[in-house]
This record gives structure tokens, sequence and C-alpha cells, in this order.
């Protein structure tokens, strides 16, 4: 049957399974749009500036297994769309993103809407692809999904000129693809896999670290089989969060710039360092010169170019995390071979010592709310249970700090861009992905106001996101950069106009709510999460001079925190 | 260390840009590139002359077989290869200079491909080191232009870069 390019896009989405779009209409997508109106498969989600789109597209997927799916109009709608998309890429987020672009015939001639949407996100993607026979749809359409999700997953942008839009073709959806110059690793070498595995069983202090890839291959599993039956003490990072349970024993909680104390220096003085799906990124390893120095060093990970990037590590095993742990699992399964349970447990008792410190202990509320109390609250009032987004600045850190992720693919943030703006319209992606679920944003007063205009989205789609804004006047992670490295002068950093929240939340038909007292916390939780069908924005006045700690300044390692 | 990287990436429009964005975006230096179809139509060969430490060009090597676009590459300087460039150059000839001009490019094996009746133009092919000793040979404020077309290389032997 013969199809315009417009319904071969939207047949295509189906083709894939897809069940929403995150969007916004304008000129070079109009043929889309005209045919997503005249179906019912897809649903579209119109949000109120492209970056939410993305950004929705990118929380939907990593609350899911699934590829988000975005789709934007040339020129302006295209470069609203790049903070997202360069969000997604750094953070190996798959999506398929559609821009529109003016007619083949106008191309290069500085047309009305013209950007080179191809050139200008080429650095912050996976791939990207520029379509011009509507022949061509189809076949780009399957490509784009299987780059997305395969290999190191990752955002793809496919451009189409309206006029390919609007002429016909024969609609026939490839069921395989087949990419002569991509083929990503299957298979870990088993060679590599029965040395580590040895390496492991001979560890007299072993470490593992955890990130990002774990969850993204759905590998969690695995991963906390293999860490229980060694016993062996685990660390996640900041993207690995919930890979493994949060509240076992054997969780020495996050590491890196403001990890706890005994990941620290556990990861610093291991003598056998299992990384699996990390990337050693800089704000994990502090002073790379200084960077576990005793010890050998296994790393697992589905993209070559990340092994021995940043560390040179003694074993690389390239290949998915998943089918890795498997096979180490059945290797250990098999072998009776055990870990020298003395030096395991004398390693045990060292990193209680530094356990003892209780280095996230912070000090009682006085007459100012403390934030990470609030952090505290949300966690027992949702039971754990919550999928918590988040902004980027302190409350991030608190919310990795004292949300205690039990499960993956609950916590969402923007780790390697760190992307102020991100975290409500990620809740709204969220919360279609699913509509019973509690879902919390955890937002600074800075942050919140990048993506404001996303209440909006909220309200026509009846998402019951429920913002937990801590608010305490200052953009606070750089406030606190100035007070530690800048001898307090405090530059720009405090914001000397901030709207009435809850007025705010009210004028886009929401509930608002104003928290000042420590004592309220907790009731204000309750309220909140009981209107199940009711976005809340809880404006939590807190402490303003409050510091993330512990904290490993900049040059040191991971030894050299600073505690409170 | 120079490097000489060959590879065969899928020609298509922006392949060229995919390359050349990942040596500016990560700060690698590009000492010369060539890229031309090959026989068949539908890959190009790209040679990439570039410098680095071991572990730089792991690195480049790596992200560049990350490009959705790159079918296959190989690092010929790991093994015995064969290098040439061409150079194409005018220098003022005039007088007794034309002859001792014309010596010159014999000995290098060069050839004068147009003059007029105050210039030479010189072909000449061989490694960039050959082509930078003729340069330096010839006295500078002689030499009105110069062209050189990057370096191209294949590998000795029978062993060969394709599909
Ligand atoms: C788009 C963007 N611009 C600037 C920054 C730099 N930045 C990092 S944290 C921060 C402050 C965030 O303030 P707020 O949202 O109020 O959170 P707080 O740190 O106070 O918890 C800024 C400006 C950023 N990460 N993203």
């Amino acid at each position: 049957m013969k199809l315009t390019g417009a319904e071969i896009v939207v047949q295509c989405l189906v083709e894939e399974g897809v069940e929403h779009v995150f969007g916004y209409p304008g000129g070079a997508v109009l043929h889309i749009y005209d045919a997503l109106f005249q179906q019912d498969k897809l649903k579209h989600i119109l949000v109120r500036h492209e970056q939410a789109a993305t950004h929705a597209a990118d929380g939907y997927a990593r609350s899911t297994e699934k590829p988000g799916v975005v789709l934007v109009t040339s020129g302006p709608g295209a470069t609203n769309a790049v903070t997202g998309i360069a969000t997604a890429y750094m953070d190996s987020i798959p999506m398929v993103v559609i821009t529109g672009q003016v007619p083949t015939a106008l191309i290069g001639n500085d047309a009305f809407q013209e950007v080179d949407s191809v050139g200008i996100t080429r650095p912050c993607v996976k791939h990207n692809f520029l379509i011009k026979d509507v022949a061509d749809i189809a076949v780009t359409m399957k490509k784009a999904f299987y780059i997305a999700m395969s290999g190191r997953p990752g955002p793809v942008v496919i451009d189409i000129p309206k006029d390919v839009t609007a002429e016909t073709a024969e609609f026939i959806y490839p069921n395989k693809v087949e990419i002569r110059s991509y083929h990503p690793v299957i298979k870990g070498h088993l060679g590599q896999i029965k040395k580590a595995v040895k390496l492991m069983q001979t560890a007299e202090r072993p470490m593992l670290y955890t990130g990002g890839g774990v969850i993204l291959d759905n590998a969690a599993a695995e991963l906390t089989r293999i860490t229980q039956l060694l016993n062996f003490p685990i660390t996640n990072t900041l993207m690995g969060l919930g890979a493994y349970p949060a509240t076992d024993q054997q969780f020495l909680g996050m590491l890196g710039m403001h990890g706890t104390y005994e990941a620290n220096m556990a990861m610093h003085h291991c003598d056998v360092l299992i990384a699996i799906g990390a990337r050693f990124d800089d704000r994990v390893t502090g002073n790379i010169e200084k960077f576990c120095p005793t010890a050998k060093i296994i790393h697992v990970d589905i993209d070559p170019a990340s092994i021995s990037k940043n560390i040179k590590v003694d074993i690389p095993i390239v290949g998915p995390v998943k089918q890795v742990l498997t096979e180490m699992l059945k290797i250990l399964e098999k072998n009776s071979a055990k870990v020298d349970a003395i030096l395991l447990d004398n390693w045990w008792s060292q990193i209680e010592e530094w356990r003892a410190t209780h280095c996230l202990k912070f000090k009682e509320n006085s007459d100012k709310t403390k934030p990470q109390y609030v952090v505290q609250k949300l966690y027992e009032v949702t039971a754990g249970d919550a999928y918590v987004t988040s902004d980027v600045g302190q409350h991030q850190m608190w919310a990795a700090q004292y949300y205690k992720f039990d499960r993956p693919r609950r916590w969402i943030n923007s780790g390697g861009l760190g992307t102020m703006g991100f975290g409500l319209p990620a809740a709204m992606g969220v919360q279609i992905a699913h509509p019973d679920a509690a879902v919390a944003c955890i937002t600074g007063e800075g942050s919140i106001q990048m993506c404001i205009q996303e209440l909006a989205t909220c309200l026509q789609y009846g998402l019951p996101v429920k913002i937990v804004c801590l608010n305490n006047g200052y953009l606070g992670m750089v406030r606190q950069w100035q007070e530690f490295f800048y001898q307090g002068r405090f530059a720009m950093s405090y914001m000397e106009a901030l709207p009435d929240f809850v007025k705010l939340a009210e004028a886009y038909g929401h509930v608002g709510l104003r928290i000042e007292h420590a004592t309220d916390v907790e009731g204000a939780f309750k309220e909140a999460f009981a209107l199940k069908d009711r976005l809340v924005f809880m404006n939590f006045l807190t402490d303003p001079e409050e510091n993330v700690y512990p904290m490993i300044p900049a040059g040191a390692g991971l030894n050299e925190m600073i505690l409170i | 260390m120079r490097r000489i990287i060959s590879i065969l990436i899928e020609n298509e429009a922006g392949a060229l840009s995919r390359v050349a964005g990942l040596f500016s975006a990560r700060g690698y230096n590009i000492e010369s590139l060539t890229v031309a179809p090959t026989e068949d139509a539908s890959l190009s060969r790209m040679t990439l002359v570039t410098r680095g430490s071991d572990d730089i060009i792991e690195q480049i090597t790596k992200q560049l077989n990350k490009l959705i676009d790159v079918v296959k590459l190989i690092d010929l300087t790991e093994g015995a290869h064969i290098e040439r460039e061409m150079l194409l150059i005018k220098v003022q000839a005039q007088g007794d200079e034309r002859n001792e001009l014309k010596r010159m490019a014999d000995i290098f094996r060069g050839r004068v491909v147009d003059v007029t009746s105050s210039t030479y133009t010189i072909e000449l092919t061989g490694s960039a080191d050959k082509l930078d000793a003729f340069i330096v040979s010839l006295p500078a404020a002689k030499i009105l232009e110069t062209v050189r077309s990057g370096v191209s290389s294949i590998s000795r032997g029978a062993k060969s870069l394709r599909l």
C-alpha cells in the first residue's frame, strides 16, 4: 500500500511498539502531525518547550526498558531539543528524535526556520540521519531504533525535510536490520572472564564499583547475586544507584565527590577493583594520579572506548554487563575455590570502622529545616518505593545520599551533563510510563524555574507529580563552591526575586504547599501523597547555608575527603 | 609518535565531518587527511596522519571505530607499509637558476611539469619526509607556491584493508 512519508513515519513508530511520542508542532512537521491526528495507536504528549520533550522522553526511557521518542519542528524546535539530546547522550539513554527540516529544495538557502540539525547534533548523538527520499524512511527508522537501543545506547536524530513527508511510497517495515559498519559486541571474551573471576577469588580487599551500565543492561539481579555470593563490598555511582539494594549491609553508599567516606576509603585501599558498567568519570575518581594506588583493576563495559580511557586497567572485558555477569556467576557457582574468609573478614572490619564515622549525619533541625531531613522524610513516607527524579545542584546530591534506592530505574537524574531543568519534565515521562506510581521530583528553586512551564503539561495530562522543592534561596551548589573556594564572594548565586511558588502552582491549576518548619515536613508529604490525582508543589524553606558533605575537593584523592 | 591511520568509511554525506568533528571535539590533532571513493563506490578510503602518545592513539582508534559509518580501520604504522604524498611546487626560475633547479628536481626524481619564462612547476612524489627534504633544499625566497596532497598509504604484503 502506498503511504505518504508522514504516514510512514507514524506507521514505523507503531511497528516499533511505541506508545507515547513527546513533541511540539511547527511548520516542517505539519504533515506528520496531520498523520498523527488521523490515528489512535500513538499518544502524543504536547509539552510546553522542546527541551522538556526530550527530557520527558528521556525520563520515560530511564524508568522503562523502552526508547524515548521525540518529535519537533525544524530550526528553533531542533535547537531547543539539543540540551535534552546532549543530556541523554552523556548518560547513554536510548532515544529517537525526529526533527522536521525545510523542504529539500531549500536546504542550504538560509530558508525560514532552517538550521543544520544534523550538523548541530552530530557531537551529541550516537548517530544521526538526514532523509532525502521518502523510500528511505522505513529503513532509516528501523536503523535508528536499532542503533539507539543496541550496544552502548544513545540518542539518534532523524532529520526529515517537509517535502519528503508529503511524497508517497510503498510501505514495508523491514523486520531485520543489517548495518555492515556497526556490530556491537554481544559476548565478553571467555578467557578474560575466567581470568577476572580468578583474580576476584584471590582478592584480599575486593571492591565492586558499578555504574549506569548495570541499569541500562537490566543486570541488577545478576549483580546482586554475584555480590552476595562473594560477600564483597559494593558502591554505586550516581548513575548506578538502585542496581544494588541500598538498604543491604554490603552496600557502602555512593562513591565520588559527594560519596560516603566508607565507599571512597574502600576504593582507595582495595587490592582488587571490579568496575562494572562504569566509566571512571572525574567526579568519581578524584585526582587520577592518586586513584586506587594498590588495586588490580577489572573493567567490564560494552564500550571499548570507555576502557583505559581515564584509568589503565589490568583485565578489560568488552561485553554486555548482563551476559558477562551471567558468565561469571556460572563459573563461580561451579568452582569451589573460595575467597579467603579470614582476610575478607578483616577487610570488612576495616570497612565497618570507616562506616562508624557516620559521614552522612547532619546537625539537627534548628529553626531552619535541614534539606537532608526533608529527603529522609520523603523516603519514609513513600516507603522507599517512589520514582525520584532530580534536577542539578545540592538537592541532587542530598537526594542521592538520603533516598535509599533498592531497585533499578527508580532514581532518575542527569549525571553526565548535569542539566538543570531536567527534573520536572523527566518526572512527567516517568509518570506517563507508570501512571499509578508515586513520582517525586526533588529540585531547587533555581532548577525548577528552568522548565517551570511544564506545570501546564502536567495539568493537561493529569500527571500527579509531587514536586519537592528544597528552597534555600540560593543556587546552592554554586554558593557552596564560592564559600569554600572563593572566600565567600557569592557572585550571582543569590536570587533576589523568587515567585510565590504556592500561588504559581495554583495559577497552573495545581496544589501548592509552603512548609516552613521541620515539624510540618512529614505532614506535608502525607497530605501531598494522599492527593493521588493532583500535582502538588511543596515549597520547603530549608537552611540557606547548608552544604553537601562529605566532599572531595578538586585535586584530592578519594582518601582525602572533607568530613563535616 | 606519528601514526598513519587508514579508514574505510561509508561514502555518505557527512562522513568526513564526523571524522573531522571527532578530532576537533576531543582535541586530537590531524596532520593530514585525504579522502576519496574506492573501487567500490559505496565506500570511501581515508588516510589520516596524526601524532600522539600510545594512549591517545588507542583512544583515537577506538573513538573512530565507534563512529557508526566507519566500516574498518587500521593503524598502518604498526606494520610495514608504503607511504606516498605528492607535492606540486612553483618556483621562480630565471637565468642560471633554471639549470640548478632542474638538477635538484632530478636528484629527488621530480619532474618539471609546467614552464614559463620566469617559473618552473615541479611535481614530486614520495614520503612526507622526502617532500620536506626537497622543500628545504630549495632557496626559500624562490618558492612561490606549494601544494601537497596529504599522505596516502597502504600496507606491504598480501594483507589488505577491505570489506
Ligand atoms: C543548565 C545549567 N546551568 C547552570 C548549571 C550550573 N549549576 C550547577 S548547580 C547550580 C545551582 C542549582 O541551584 P538550585 O536548583 O537552586 O539547587 P541547589 O544547589 O540550591 O540545591 C548551577 C547554577 C547547570 N548545572 N545547568
